[in-house]
């Protein structure tokens, strides 16, 4: 039971870092971002690769991961989504699946990633936690706080800057928003950088956390953050970490307690076209139609 | 013939039907979907059964697939019914996803090793190899583009256009559109099916990896690269990237990076592909047509 909760937690976590970028992206670009996926295992590489290569240790790492993968989603946007945003429904998510095959292939390569998962065994440098009957490990540790922090960040932005009001701004109405004088290439990019970096984060965080990084490893959790965002109420930030927590006890609870009767990533696909069907505007979410 | 060359050939015949039957779909019906390779699949692993378990005949087990992926289908067309757009591409992915976890994890299905041993079609005791299946696919292909020239001349075509273009429109002019999307979903896929059954006989083998998110987006890419919603558009498409790949190295190494970039660029640059009814190459094509016409 002890060790079920602790799992929820640290998947929870895991899927709010990666489902808020997205939330963000979609909430102001209407963008359904599925290149997320590339982002995040791009940061795990330029994590491993920096660990690797350079003696500074685990969360230098992470930092550089962040930065990286913050302006590779800021050059998605100047390369792919600015020039489609007044084109039919559809179309940007179309440049997007073309860019994440794009980014997926390239890390596929030998000189890249290759086709097979690398190690990353970096000790983190925390301590283990005991709390009551939950034992944290220190990589848990480190992806409970940094989900944290990152949330924190996210939401003092969103509510106490005049970015976070010029990006509430855009989202209600950006053509609007810019004759207003909001400085929109600038914000939509600060935007992106954000989301990205925390996709990046997420991506180290989880190559630690599971000692593996792949060119695949975006594939199911990203989309999975789908799920998330959508259960969440697209573009809501808070419905996007309760949703995350709700798909996390969903899954884990599953897969525990009924044994492996499905694969555990087909449930959240299934949960994601239940919630389509019937509550198309998830949790807390309003409807963008 | 050399063998390579028809086997490639024959690949690319698989292919045109595909990309044909997702054109119905994204290009006609205007929904689009990114879960076709998995009704590619379905066809795919009902002939491997229908074969191998249980030993049926060719056309039998052909028409078996296309029934089978087709009424599957259908209920993939639910959820067109509710959500629109960008949100019923999602689902569409989440359906390849289940059905490609529903290959690897049923032992029936034989799980990631997938089905192997199904033999090449036989008609009247003579087995079909080589040549003979390139013939058979090309007869299939050929026979599908007229059905669907012709399927698109009737209203049902008419409807299909008149929900791409606007849905609530062409509710309120009395089209049913709940029904017309369905079967929409259905033709589609029964022809993702017939193309999946086909390539299950030419490689003699299913695994659950043949029809993942990938080849999905691939046949998309063909779809996209020739020009959707037009007749030869998917056929060109899939001739290029079906062909080109395995003839240049470099291309075939490449060849997922740039489908990606293909998509991208292409959705940017160039919406309505190489054929699309404004696309600069079409307009190439008529100019020098008419300049051919002029002189005398």
């Amino acid at each position: 039971m002890a060790e079920t909760i602790t799992n929820i937690v640290v998947t929870g976590c895991l899927y709010t870092l990666i489902a808020m970028g997205l939330t963000m992206v979609y909430g102001m670009l209407r963008v359904l971002h599925i290149v997320h996926a590339g982002v995040f295992a791009v940061g795990a590489a330029v994590g491993l690769v920096v660990f690797q290569t350079l003696p500074v240790g685990f969360w230098p790492a992470l930092f550089a991961a962040m930065l990286a993968s913050g302006a590779l989603g800021v050059a998605i946007y100047h390369i792919g989504y600015r020039w489609v945003l007044d084109a039919p429904r559809g179309t940007p998510l179309l440049v997007s699946i073309g860019l994440f095959i794009t980014l997926q292939s390239l890390l596929e390569k030998p000189f890249l990633l290759g086709a097979y998962a690398s190690a990353f065994d970096a000790p983190v440098g925390l301590p283990r936690v005991q709390l009551g009957a939950l034992a944290f490990t220190p990589a848990q540790i480190a992806i409970v706080l940094s989900t944290v922090a990152a949330s924190g960040v996210v939401w003092l932005v969103l509510n106490r800057t005049r970015l976070g009001l010029s990006w509430r701004a855009l989202s209600e109405d950006m053509n609007m928003a810019r004759s207003l004088g909001v400085a929109t290439q600038r914000a939509v990019a600060l935007n992106m950088f954000l989301g990205s970096a925390m996709a990046g984060m997420a991506g180290v965080l989880v190559a630690v956390y599971e000692n593996a990084v792949s060119a695949h490893m975006g594939e199911v959790v990203a989309y999975k953050a789908f799920v998330v965002v959508v259960l969440g109420g697209l573009g809501s930030v808070l419905g996007a970490a309760i949703a995350a927590f709700v798909l996390a006890a969903f899954e884990i609870g599953i897969s525990t307690y009924l044994g492996g009767l499905f694969p555990r990533d087909a449930i959240g696909f299934a949960v994601l076209i239940v919630i389509l069907l019937f509550m198309p505007t998830g949790l807390l979410g309003r409807r963008f139609d | 013939m050399d063998a390579y060359l028809i086997s490639v050939m024959t690949f690319i015949g698989i292919w045109i039907i595909m990309a044909m039957s997702l054109n119905l779909l994204v290009g006609y019906a205007g929904q689009v979907s990114i879960g076709h390779a998995a009704f590619f699949g379905i066809g795919g692993y009902t002939v491997a059964v229908a074969t191998v378990k249980m030993g049926l005949p060719f056309p039998i087990d052909l028409v078996l697939a296309a029934v089978v992926s087709g009424i599957l289908g259908g209920f993939l067309g639910l959820p067109a019914l509710r959500v629109r757009h960008d949100f019923l591409v999602l689902a569409t992915i989440g359906i390849n996803f289940i059905v490609v976890a529903v290959f690897q994890y049923t032992p029936a299905l034989g799980g990631a090793y997938g089905i192997v041993g199904i033999p090449p079609i036989a008609i009247a005791g003579v087995e079909l190899l080589g040549l003979g299946m390139l013939l058979l696919v090309a007869a299939i292909a050929v026979a599908l583009f007229v059905l669907k020239a012709l399927l698109l001349k009737t209203w049902f075509g008419v409807r299909l256009i008149a929900i791409r273009e606007d849905e609530d429109a062409a509710a309120a002019i009395g089209i049913n559109v709940a029904s017309t999307k369905i079967w929409a979903f259905v033709l589609a896929c029964g022809g993702a099916g017939i193309a999946g059954a086909l390539y299950a006989r030419q490689l003699g083998s299913v695994f659950p990896e043949n029809f993942g998110f990938v080849e999905s987006v691939t046949v998309l890419t063909m779809v996209v690269l020739g020009g959707a919603g037009t007749l030869i558009g998917p056929v060109i498409g899939a001739i290029i990237l079906g062909g080109l790949p395995e003839y240049l190295r470099f291309l075939h190494e490449w060849r997922y990076v740039i489908y990606g970039l293909l998509l991208t660029v292409l959705v940017i640059f160039e919406r309505d592909g190489l054929m699309g009814p404004e696309s600069r190459l079409r307009a190439l094509l008529t100019r020098l047509l008419r300049r051919a016409a002029a002189e005398p």
